[in-house]
């Protein structure tokens, strides 16, 4: 899932500076997950606002609302009437989900509440650990499971940088374990040690960002002209 | 002869080498290469341009180079994968074939957030091994990485690195093995203190016949004080410095010439493990000591091939 963590108020207030009518708008998937963005913390931050436009008299009026998932249009589009009137939206989604909604209300300015840091997965209750970089040519095959581009501090592909020691990675110690330390006893335990002596080529980043903003097509799940219409009209 | 470079040509000749390490100033100032280059002049076979060493901004490792080529020393050139990739990487290499450099040393590269720009986007693009893969495809088959033909192929001696004392341990003479198929020619190791590590590592090392494929220079730091032991073994990760060390630095009178003791001590023994093929002397900005190391080790003067 996607992690994010909120954005310190200070900024989200500052940024919020000479707008009026405001809708905080939560989402219900990885950001709830992750305590970020979910219906609780829009609560939260809605009530915050509200506090301190009352010490401050910025008569700021807040509404706030939390859909299913802010990454996708059709449910954007159903809170349509509460957005209608508001000049800004504090989006406590992830980027995507910021992005979709200012798409859908092009003439509303959409703020980001959180920042959006990785795709990964709960460690344990509070602790959240990144576990893919969407490199879009996936290795995990060779590497026992553990994903060296985003869990080796420098990405290497051909075993441990000499900085590794205990099983810990040089750039942070105290909470980062080595990544190619984990891949060597995972494959050792696999029993797939030789696949350490293979010398990985240099990658085709040109799957990653490297190759420009990405894009994928399911040909068979596009609709056509026609089924596009009819659904239209059942919308 | 790959490169005809003089490390190249006493190593072939069998001599035990010396190289040494000149780190460049945080300067646009040329000077202290130039001293180094001129002090340390005839001690070793070549000399090693630190390449923006624990990321701290530096006079490039491509003009420091050059600079010591003015002086008549030859140099080793490290390029890490840190802060350029295969494009840069290429390009670069093939300027300092161009001026002259035949000597290169592949790193990845200490991570960023260790020196001076913490908050730097880095880049590795490619690791050490691939950088060695790529290397010795544009100097043995004159292409560059992505298949295109080269006009001229750079001469170059490949170098790279290995830690014998970074984890997991059994994993590191495969390493060593990975780097030689992927093309180093000679390796410089991490400092050594802890000779029965290293001794364990050059056994496996030797086991799978290593040692007849490549040039290993076993890396020696001369100690200053206790509190270099003591940061050593502390602070810089990947690096093991033995309680017995320390000790003896922190009951000298004199610790500076109980460093230089040691580092001779260590000198004389590392000639005796077989499968060594030469000495790297790192003595991090106390390059003056040098010339008395390699005397006193019985390493002056160096042979002339
Ligand atoms: S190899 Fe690429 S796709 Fe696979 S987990 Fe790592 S970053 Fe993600
Ligand atoms: S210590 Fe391990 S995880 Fe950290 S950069 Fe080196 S190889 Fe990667």
């Amino acid at each position: 899932m996607i992690i994010a963590e909120q954005k310190p108020l200070k900024e989200i207030i500052k940024n919020l500076e000479g707008h009026r009518k405001i809708l905080v708008a939560g989402c219900r998937s990885c950001v709830a997950i992750c305590l970020a963005g979910g219906e609780k913390e829009v609560g939260i931050i809605a009530e915050s606002l509200r506090l301190y436009s009352d010490m401050h008299d910025h008569l700021w009026e807040v509404d706030e609302i939390t859909v299913e998932r802010q990454c996708e249009k059709e449910w954007v589009k159903e809170i349509k009437k509460i957005v209608e009137g508001k000049d800004a939206i504090l989006s406590m989604a992830c980027g995507v989900g910021a992005q979709v909604m200012q798409e859908i209300y092009p003439d509303i300015r959409v703020v980001p509440g959180l920042n959006t840091s990785n795709m990964g997965a709960p460690e344990e209750q509070g602790i959240w650990r990144e576990k893919c970089a969407g490199c879009g040519d996936c290795v995990l095959h060779l590497t026992g499971g553990i994903c060296p581009i985003a869990r080796c501090s420098k990405s290497l592909l051909n075993g441990p940088c000499g900085g590794s020691q205990n099983g810990r990675c040089e750039v942070n110690p105290e909470t980062t374990p080595c990544a190619w330390d984990q891949i060597y006893h995972s494959l050792k335990r696999l029993g797939k040690l030789e696949l350490m002596e293979q010398i990985i080529p240099p990658k085709n980043w040109i799957t990653s960002h490297s190759g420009g903003p990405r894009r994928i097509v399911k040909q068979e799940a596009i609709l056509t002209a026609e089924e596009k219409a009819a659904k239209g009209g059942l919308e | 002869m790959k490169a005809g470079s003089n490390l190249e040509k006493v190593l072939e000749a069998g001599h035990f080498a010396v190289t040494v390490e000149i780190g460049p100033p945080k300067s646009a100032n040329p000077e202290s290469v130039r001293h180094h280059a001129r002090m340390l002049k005839g001690y070793a076979d070549a000399f090693n341009l630190t390449d923006n060493q624990t990321a701290i901004v530096r006079l490039s490792s491509l003009a420091s180079a050059v600079i010591c080529l003015q002086e008549g020393v030859e140099p080793v050139m490290q390029m890490t994968c840190r802060d350029r990739n295969r494009i840069a990487l290429q390009s670069d290499l093939l300027g300092a074939s161009a001026l002259g450099i035949k000597n290169v040393l592949c790193l990845t590269g200490d991570h960023q957030t260790f020196g001076n720009e913490k908050g730097a986007k880095n880049v590795y693009d490619i690791d050490s091994i691939q950088e060695l893969l790529i290397f010795k495809k544009m100097r043995d088959e004159k292409k560059i990485c992505g298949g295109e033909e080269l006009e001229e192929a750079p001469k170059v001696f490949l170098g790279a690195a290995e830690n014998p004392f970074a984890d997991p341990f059994e994993f590191r003479v495969t390493r060593l093995a990975k780097k030689v198929n992927a093309g180093a020619d000679f390796i410089q190791t991490q400092a050594i203190y802890d000779m029965e590590r290293f001794e364990k590592w050059m056994e496996g090392v030797r086991e799978r016949g290593l040692d007849k494929k490549v040039h290993i220079l076993a890396g020696v730091i001369p100690l200053k004080s206790v509190g270099a032991a003591r940061y050593m073994k502390n602070k810089v990760s990947g690096m093991i410095v033995p309680d017995s060390i320390i000790d003896r630095m922190r009951k000298a009178k004199d610790p500076k010439a109980e460093g230089v003791k040691i580092c001779i001590e260590q000198i004389e023994y590392l000639k005796t493990v077989k499968g060594v093929h030469g000495v790297h002397i790192m003595a991090i900005a106390w390059e003056e000591i040098v010339p008395e190391i390699v005397k006193q080790a019985g390493l002056y003067p160096r042979p002339s091939v």
